[in-house]
């Protein structure tokens, strides 16, 4: 199959690709990585009458700190930071969410703002910047705001932007001290999006007992979400086995993920569990300093 | 002969210098787009081209009603002998009712591939829905929807295979079991999908086809457009992948050559991955009813298998011939004295199952594979050990089996111990045991599989089909150039495999020269006197056998050239080291290129010399050939998650002499990686509606290299008696060995987990319900 027919237009700049938005509103679409976005067209799946292309705005990539945040411009490609030594070290979060990401060639051309803005729930980077607390910064040629992260998703591949509104960053506070993490998924093959998974953050107090928790869930419901119960369940407890299960039963217990060809909801749920006591049990060896342990499930090679 | 080498084709296919059928655009073509259904069954009740006629750089739009009187039927079914199979209407564009998603009904010509998608969106098909079979079961039952509703029955056909006593079988047996064993539905999925481009040519039509048999497409096109043969011109490029799939001819081939014919330009189609996902033929789709007797020692005492064949809807070459030879190779590498196997052909409202790789043989060798462990496992016997007790003994061979085949030759004890001497069976049975007290569940499963291929014996695999009659040789012919450069033209066409190279190889040893000095021509019905092309692992074992031939009889001249020219008797002349020399005198001798030089240059031959250096030979084999060998699968399953890792997998195969143990082992590989697919993650699924739920390759999967282990290979030899190579075939080992080895590995995993048997595709769902199931079969029962 192949795209059906459309305008396609490439702006210099965000103004220009703003009052492109606002002429074309609805029928317009933006075109990023075209990771998700092209095969949509090829299978005839998305018929926007215009395409605008987002590639040429320099100004739109690049990932920085400022004030101690981080600040991500939408058009970064993947690829850029997976291998940010920045990110790496103070929000290794991303980074290790970003190994599951599709592959290689696909992280090379897909951006940041695209995976957040596609707001597909069986992807990584979302469910990641849910754990961070994250912020979104949009623009139109009407207005500039911020959204919060959890005030972003409405359901499958839909967002609260409006049909004139460009994703330009996103922006992620410094993460605490005493903080382990850990991003845990599983999915068929290597690169395929997951059946289920989960992003923890984990900060504890001297004594080693949980000072804060944030647990996001992948593939949990028809966007990410957070296992509020499960992390106030663990806040003040020691993070002893118990403990671990007791929050991942507590972070299943309102999900309903949608079954499909490859997992029923049934088995999709069960995984979140798992997924979850993994995460939670990775983030606390982390955050206590803990070596990794040599293969996670036993296996020689 | 026996040579390890690098395929002499890799550097032009690597550089990007391969030419496939879409490198080639001609002058003037239009390109063709179809409509195809989108309902599992349904009556058409109009089509509207009118908008898309008007779009712009559309040429023409033609629909089933355009064909009739121009292209008839389909004009082959292969089937089973004696065996009445029903045979549906069909026609490259379906008129009236289409009974499967998928199915052509109109088709769209345009200067450009986008106007031509674009315009056939816009044809406008009304459809009066039908009710629906999707599922053979379902298809079998008293009231379920008749896929043809004129045949009153979804029964395409039965037919039956075995011999020995079945009753005194069972009655002997101390243990019987019961399994429903399933082989779900897969894509051959070859990265060239299909594709085609006709050219008008004069009177005649010239047809590059991405295909695996240009002869057979040529006689199957222009019977069904009522053409002489030699109107059409078959040429195949380069062809990225068959698997079986494009040992079809489809009407899509028909039509475009029609369609040039017609228009006088020439035509294209090339298949998207969605279309060859959806419409090009799938395989397996067997449920296989399986009933085993065994002693308590474990020999085996009968077998009887009821197979219900999914067939799709419509018959494509060989559909109904595929599940009957599921039958042949049902006792695999045993001696069960008595067994039989039923086949019920089912249609049902999805596409046709046809050949891949394997064809019928996986299937079978799956049934036993599985049942034998199932067997040992019930009396607490080793794997290893059930099956030696069972093995046809070498001393056996030629093996006169009791449902009818003749097994060539064999060493099943051979490639098992081989097998265990890379294994380390004792070792890993204590890993096995420690990693258990740890709660991580790992398992070995074997495979010892014996296959029949090598396609030929036209006495009994030549088709009894419908309006098309041939027979399963292959030809072959050999030709010495006057600088002494040699061609080969076979009949056989491969789609990747390397048929350059091996057949270079084995016709240079044959007549003393460098394989670097053969050129091997295939692929083009204007070059090739015939051929029937490559499928079931023939292109050695019968199309290489020609070749050695008609080699043979270019040396048999040689030999009297050379006799002539150092005057000796032709008896004398003998060939070793690239030298004719007469025995006795190893100074007086010839190379072939100093014979060629004679045999063209011909002042010094004598007056009733004929010229030249060149013979053909038609070969056509007493018996199929009968590789053989021994897999093992060592596996860890996360029993939380449900996902299975190979750990290792280790494979011995035997397939007689070998030609090039470098291409041989690529084939291996190849098969392997498609069993592992098959049992981890492939799977072709319909809705109950017949919507097919697997249309692109996120939702199909294939296993990639990060999925997979190192394959570990090794070989035995047993010549083939029935060819003067002794080579047997190799290019579907892995396919038939791999599924039983991994199933058989995850159920010995999970067996102290309460799992007993389990079904492919080994989903990760799939394993935790076996656990489940497990679990509460293996709990006391609280009442
Ligand atoms: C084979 C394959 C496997 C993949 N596997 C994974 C995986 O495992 N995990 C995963 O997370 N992803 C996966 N992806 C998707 C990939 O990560 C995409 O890159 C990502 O989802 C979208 O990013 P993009 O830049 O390509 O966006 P595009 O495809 O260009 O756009 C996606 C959507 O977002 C909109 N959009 C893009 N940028 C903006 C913006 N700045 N403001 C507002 N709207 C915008 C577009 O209009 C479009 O609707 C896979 C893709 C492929 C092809």
């Amino acid at each position: 199959m192949k795209p059906p027919v459309f305008d396609y237009h490439d702006p210099e700049t965000v103004e220009e690709a703003l009052d492109l938005l606002a002429e074309h509103g609805d029928e317009g679409k933006l075109l990023a990585g075209g990771q998700s976005l092209v095969p949509l067209l090829n299978f005839r799946l998305a018929r926007p009458e215009n395409l605008i292309d987002l590639n040429r705005l320099g100004s739109l990539t690049g990932i920085r700190r400022e004030h101690g945040s981080l600040q991500i411009g939408a058009m970064t490609r993947q690829s850029t930071m997976e291998h940010s030594a920045l990110v790496a070290e103070n929000w290794p979060l991303l980074t290790e969410a970003l190994s599951y990401v599709a592959h290689a060639q696909i992280r090379n051309r897909g951006t940041i703002g695209g995976s957040v803005a596609h707001a597909d729930p069986a992807a990584e980077l979302p469910v990641a910047f849910s754990a961070l607390d994250s912020r979104v910064r949009v623009r139109s040629a009407r207005a500039e705001r911020t959204i919060e992260i959890s005030d972003l998703f409405v359901t499958h591949l839909t967002t609260t932007l409006e049909p004139d509104e460009l994703l330009v960053g996103i922006e992620v506070d410094p993460v605490p001290e005493r903080t382990g993490h850990a991003f845990v998924e599983f999915a068929r093959r290597h690169g395929d999006f997951a059946l289920g998974g989960a992003a923890v953050l984990l900060t504890l107090d001297s004594s080693g007992s949980c000072e804060r928790a944030a647990i996001a869930l992948l593939g949990a419901a028809p966007i990410p979400v957070r296992a509020t119960d499960a992390e106030q369940a663990l806040v003040g407890a020691a993070i002893d086995e118990k403990a671990i299960a007791a929050a991942a039963d507590a972070a299943i217990a309102d999900i309903s993920p949608t079954g499909d060809i490859h997992g029923s909801a049934e088995y999709r749920r069960d995984l979140c569990r798992v997924m979850v006591r993994r995460a939670i049990a990775a983030a606390n060896r982390r955050a206590k300093g803990e070596p990794e342990p040599e293969s996670s499930n036993g296996v020689i090679d | 002969m026996g040579r390890p080498s690098r395929r002499r084709e890799d550097p032009r296919l690597l550089r990007g210098e391969g030419r496939y059928v879409d490198d080639i655009d001609l002058r003037h073509q239009l390109h063709a787009s179809f409509v195809r259904s989108p309902h599992a069954h349904a009556r058409v009740i109009s089509i509207d081209a009118s908008a898309a006629l008007e779009r712009p750089g559309v040429r023409a739009v033609f629909t089933g009603a355009d064909l009739v009187g121009e292209i008839g039927q389909a004009p082959m079914v292969w089937h089973p002998k004696d065996t009445e199979v029903l045979v549906p209407d069909s026609w490259p564009l379906l008129r009236d009712r289409v009974a499967c998603v998928g199915a052509a009904v109109a088709l769209v010509l345009a200067d450009r591939r986008y106007e031509a998608e674009d315009a056939a969106e816009a044809v406008e098909v009304g459809y009066e829905l039908l009710p629906v079979s999707a599922h053979p079961l379902e298809a079998l039952a008293d009231d379920a929807p008749l896929v043809h509703p004129e045949f009153g029955t979804n029964v395409c056909f039965e037919t039956s295979m075995g011999g020995g006593d079945l009753d005194a079988g069972f009655a002997e047996a101390d243990v019987i079991l019961e399994r429903t064993i399933v082989n779900h539905r897969i894509a051959a999925v070859p990265i060239e999908p299909r594709g085609a481009l006709a050219e008008p040519r004069g009177d005649r039509v010239a047809l590059w086809t991405s295909t695996q048999n240009p002869h057979l497409a040529r006689t199957y096109i222009t019977r069904q457009l009522g053409w002489d043969e030699d109107r059409l011109r078959v040429i195949v490029p380069d062809v990225g992948g068959g698997f079986g799939c494009k040992a079809n001819v489809y009407g899509e081939e028909t039509l475009v050559c029609w369609c040039a014919a017609k228009l006088g330009r020439p035509v294209k189609w090339i298949e998207s991955r969605s279309e060859n996902l959806i419409s090009t033929n799938h395989g397996r789709a067997q449920t296989d009813e399986v009933r085993i007797g065994a002693r308590s020692d474990g020999t085996i005492t009968a077998l009887q298998i009821r197979v219900i064949a999914d067939l799709g809807a419509y018959h494509l070459m060989f559909t109904p011939f595929i599940p009957a030879t599921t039958a042949v190779v049902a006792s695999g590498c045993y001696a069960i004295p008595a067994l039989r196997t039923d086949t019920v052909g089912v249609f049902t409202n999805t596409f046709s199952i046809d050949a891949i790789r394997g064809a019928g043989r996986p299937e079978g060798a799956h049934i036993i594979e599985l049942m034998i462990e199932q067997v040992a496992a019930e009396l607490e016997l080793d794997p290893v050990e059930i099956r030696r007790r069972n093995f046809i003994p070498k001393e056996d061979f030629p093996a006169q089996m009791p449902h009818g085949p003749v097994y060539d030759s064999g060493d099943y004890h051979g490639s098992l111990d081989v097998l265990l001497e890379h294994l380390d069976l004792e070792g890993f049975r204590r890993d096995q045991a420690e990693a258990r007290e740890r709660g991580v569940y790992r398992g070995v499963g074997f495979a010892t599989y014996m296959e029949a291929c090598g396609i030929a014996p036209s006495k009994i695999a030549g088709p009894s089909g419908n309006g098309l009659d041939f027979s399963m040789w292959e030809s072959a012919v050999v030709r010495v150039g006057t600088d002494g450069a040699v061609t080969v033209q076979t009949g056989v066409c491969p789609a990747g495999q390397g048929h350059e190279t091996t057949f270079a190889q084995l016709v240079a040893d044959r007549v003393g020269t460098d394989p670097s000095r053969v050129k091997v021509v295939w692929g083009d019905t204007d070059a090739i006197p015939n051929g029937m092309g490559t499928a079931g692992s023939r292109s050695i074992a019968v199309g290489g056998e020609a070749a050695a031939l008609a080699a043979d009889r270019v040396v048999a001249k040689a030999r009297q050239i050379v006799a002539e020219v150092l005057e000796a008797s032709p008896e004398d002349v003998e060939l070793a080291d690239g030298r004719f020399a007469v025995r006795g005198s190893p100074d007086r001798s010839m190379t072939l290129t100093e014979v060629a030089r004679a045999a063209y240059i011909t002042d010094e031959m004598p007056e009733e010399f004929e010229p030249g250096l060149e013979a053909s030979c038609f070969f056509d084999p007493p018996g199929f050939v009968h590789p053989f060998g021994a897999h093992a699968a060592i596996v860890e399953v996360d029993t939380e998650t449900g996902r299975i890792e190979i750990l290792r997998y280790v494979a011995v195969d035997d397939c007689g002499k070998v030609i090039n143990p470098t291409l041989a082992a690529g084939q291996v590989h190849g098969g392997i990686v498609q069993a592992i697919g098959q049992a981890l993650l492939e799977k072709i699924e319909f809705g109950p509606d017949g919507q097919p739920l697997t249309t692109s390759l996120l939702d199909y999967a294939l296993p990639t290299a990060a999925e997979l282990p190192d394959l570990e290979l090794d070989r035995t030899e047993t010549p083939s008696p029935v060819n003067s190579l002794g080579a047997k075939g190799i290019g579907e080992a892995g396919t038939i060995a791999g599924t039983p080895a991994m199933v058989n590995a995850v159920t010995d995993a999970l067996r102290p987990l309460g799992v007993e048997f389990i079904n492919m595709p080994l989903s990760p769902q799939a394993v935790l319900e076996a656990l489940r199931d497990g679990a509460r079969d293996a709990a006391p029962s609280a009442s």
